[in-house]
């Protein structure tokens, strides 16, 4: 079954009709409603074509959010071999919201980190629903201290709405972890590739995606705050967030338009959830690419170059 | 002042800064409730008399209660782009820029400075709450960036004041650039092997808690200073629990291993001698401030003269 979006709900009846059709023809054997089903599967298209062609940045927050949307974890699987999970921070707990280890991606052994949201009720509370308490990040900073080390290139899968806002979170030094996080992307001597594959929830975000390379999927966002929390402080009114997403110009579009994104992967039409395989195939190609360019760099110019890339954001490329 | 002094003699700042203000105006305690003499505040640095508390205190004000006599230089800071996203909510960007620096006299939310406190030279940056709740935005990543450039440069230590409610969302994902951004100007400082003190005031949130104000060799705090990286009404909303008293504050942060001090603000010029002076393997330090400038102009210029 699919989930709709609600502004897909046209896009529902149609295709809602068409099942029905099939349905109907499925017990009528004498009926013949291929050729109005087939129909209806045109209009379909159109309509999925013409949604899919303009989508504001508020849709594009919600298609970035979609539930069905393939996470972290259908990344590791279909991309990686040899997954094999490092767990905990050495201080504190493990925090389930970040996956990490070592994994394969094709035969080069690497070092991959990433938020996973869960994909149902009870995997969602376990995986605190991609929002990482300052445990996430230690693990994260512990990873990436291990590739380092043993030069192993990192690649982090950004998805979360963000870091944790708890009790615990906060008497733990959440700023302190995220902050160390940051920082230990910018030391790293090895290619650290990020790709946000939903959404990149401001310094929850920036403590993973400080890379090398920012990849981002057709549909993702990137943004200093939640089109909803930035339209409760600014229009003092949580419903203006489609005012709010316009003005953060926070799509992928947007973002390269900024320098800050590196490179879009196309989703397939109506988002990658509609075909999960190619869209995390197409990511899969990407990193490879990357990591053979990253790959030929010097490790000290590796960070340097890191460095340089953050320090000119701002200051070139940018289209006033 | 002569054409000589004014081309030799960098511009002391507190001189321009100092505000006329009327001898009879009080302030009242948000705190306590007493009603306290302007004149009696401003002496002790905007810390009530009565019940210790706390108050905004400017950057320029604060910088001349710390250096030597009260006087230092401005550090250059390279201008970015204004409203590169041409963002507008209720209000444009830059009505709110123009509201802002009509409101606090300056050009933006950080003053970075050069001086010398105890006769240590010292590179200083110092968030501006009163503007536009002190956010971090492009200007305030570049002037971090031109701090720990010049501190390197002159082999001095940097000490930042740390005071916003967060980034500056005017400049959307330019303004979440920051964090990364200053965390290389805090590298800078590292790998120079120059010491990096933060000092912590009311209140620092979000991605600047969330970067270089946690990133110090040194972290001070100053009393019941509100530090944090989620506000309490967005951690409320979601574990539904009430707060504990002082939560987040910096004696509860202290007591969570996030700070090494809490010191009061008419302690903290002794405080940043000692501690700067240790680190630079530096005899002890002379206690005491020089004369603080006169607002007679020549009898400053002969101070500055010897
Ligand atoms: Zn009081």
């Amino acid at each position: 079954m699919t989930n709709y979006l609600e502004f897909e709900r046209p896009l529902a009846e149609i295709e809602g009709k068409a099942e029905e059709l099939r349905a109907m023809g499925r017990d009528n054997e004498d009926m013949d409603i291929e050729a109005e089903a087939k129909a209806l599967d045109k209009k379909a298209r159109a309509l999925l074509d013409e949604l899919y062609a303009k989508l504001t940045p508020w849709r594009k927050c919600q298609v970035a959010r979609h539930p069905d949307r393939p996470h972290c974890k259908d990344y590791i699987k279909e991309l990686f071999q040899e997954y094999t999970p490092l767990a905990g921070d050495r201080n504190f707990a493990d925090d389930h919201s970040i996956m990490g280890g070592l994994a394969r991606l094709g035969d080069r052994p690497v070092v991959v980190i990433g938020h996973e949201k869960g994909h149902d009720t009870k995997s969602r509370i376990a995986r605190n629903f991609g929002m990482a308490r300052p445990e996430g990040y230690r693990k994260a900073i512990r990873l990436m201290d291990l590739a380092n080390r043993f030069g192993l290139p990192v690649i982090s899968l950004v998805d979360t709405p963000g870091a944790f806002p708890g009790k615990g979170a906060e008497e733990r030094g959440q700023s302190e972890a995220i902050a160390r996080s940051t920082e230990k992307c910018l030391q790293l001597t090895v290619p650290l590739i990020s790709v946000i594959i939903g959404e990149g929830g401001s310094g929850g975000a920036v403590a993973f995606a400080t890379a090398n390379r920012l990849v981002m999927l057709e549909h993702s966002i990137y943004s200093v705050i939640s089109p909803e929390g930035c339209a409760s402080i600014l229009w003092k009114d949580a419903e203006k967030m489609r005012e709010a997403a316009e003005a953060l110009r926070l799509t992928a579009q947007d973002l390269t338009t900024l320098g800050i994104c590196d490179q879009i992967i196309a989703e397939p039409k109506g988002g990658a959830h509609r075909d999960p395989k190619s869209t995390m195939q197409a990511v899969g190609q990407t990193l490879a690419k990357l990591l053979d360019e990253l790959g030929k760099k010097k490790p000290d110019s590796l960070m340097k170059d890191r460095r340089q890339k953050f320090l000119d954001m701002g200051t070139k490329g940018l289209a006033s | 002042m002569n054409w000589i002094s004014n081309y030799v003699r960098p511009k002391i700042n507190s001189l321009f800064s100092r505000r006329e203000v009327p001898e009879n105006l009080w302030t009242k305690c948000a705190e306590c409730g007493t009603m306290l003499f302007h004149r009696e505040l401003s002496e002790n640095l905007n810390v009530c008399t009565h019940c210790d508390h706390h108050m905004g205190i400017s950057p320029r004000a604060r910088m001349e209660t710390l250096f030597d006599g009260g006087i230092f230089v401005e550090v250059d800071v390279p201008k970015p782009i204004t409203d590169p996203l041409h963002f507008r909510d209720q209000k444009k960007y830059p009505d709110r820029m123009k509201a802002a620096q009509k409101k606090t006299g300056e050009a933006e939310a950080m003053l970075v400075v050069e001086g010398e406190m105890g006769r240590t030279g010292i590179v200083a940056a110092c968030q501006d709450f009163a503007f536009m709740g002190g956010s971090m935005g492009m200007y305030v990543g570049n002037a971090i960036i031109a701090a720990a450039q010049r501190a390197v440069e002159l082999k001095r230590p940097l000490i930042l004041f740390s005071a916003a409610g967060g980034a500056r969302m005017q400049e959307g994902i330019l303004s979440l650039m920051q964090m990364p951004r200053t965390t290389v100007a805090v590298q800078m400082l590292k790998e120079a092997g120059l010491p990096y003190i933060v000092v912590l005031t009311h209140p620092t949130t979000g991605g600047v808690t969330a970067s270089y104000a946690m990133l110090g060799d040194v972290h001070i705090a100053e009393p019941n200073a509100l530090i944090c990286f989620a506000g309490q009404r967005v951690i409320e909303q979601t574990i539904r629990e009430k707060l504990p008293e002082g939560f987040q504050r910096a004696e509860y942060l202290l007591d969570h291993g996030m700070l090494d001090r809490v010191t009061h603000r008419t302690q903290m010029r002794d405080e940043l001698i000692t501690i700067t002076r240790m680190l630079l393997k530096q005899s002890p330090a002379i206690k005491g401030d020089l004369p603080k400038p006169s607002t007679d102009e020549t009898s400053v210029e002969t101070n500055s003269a010897k």
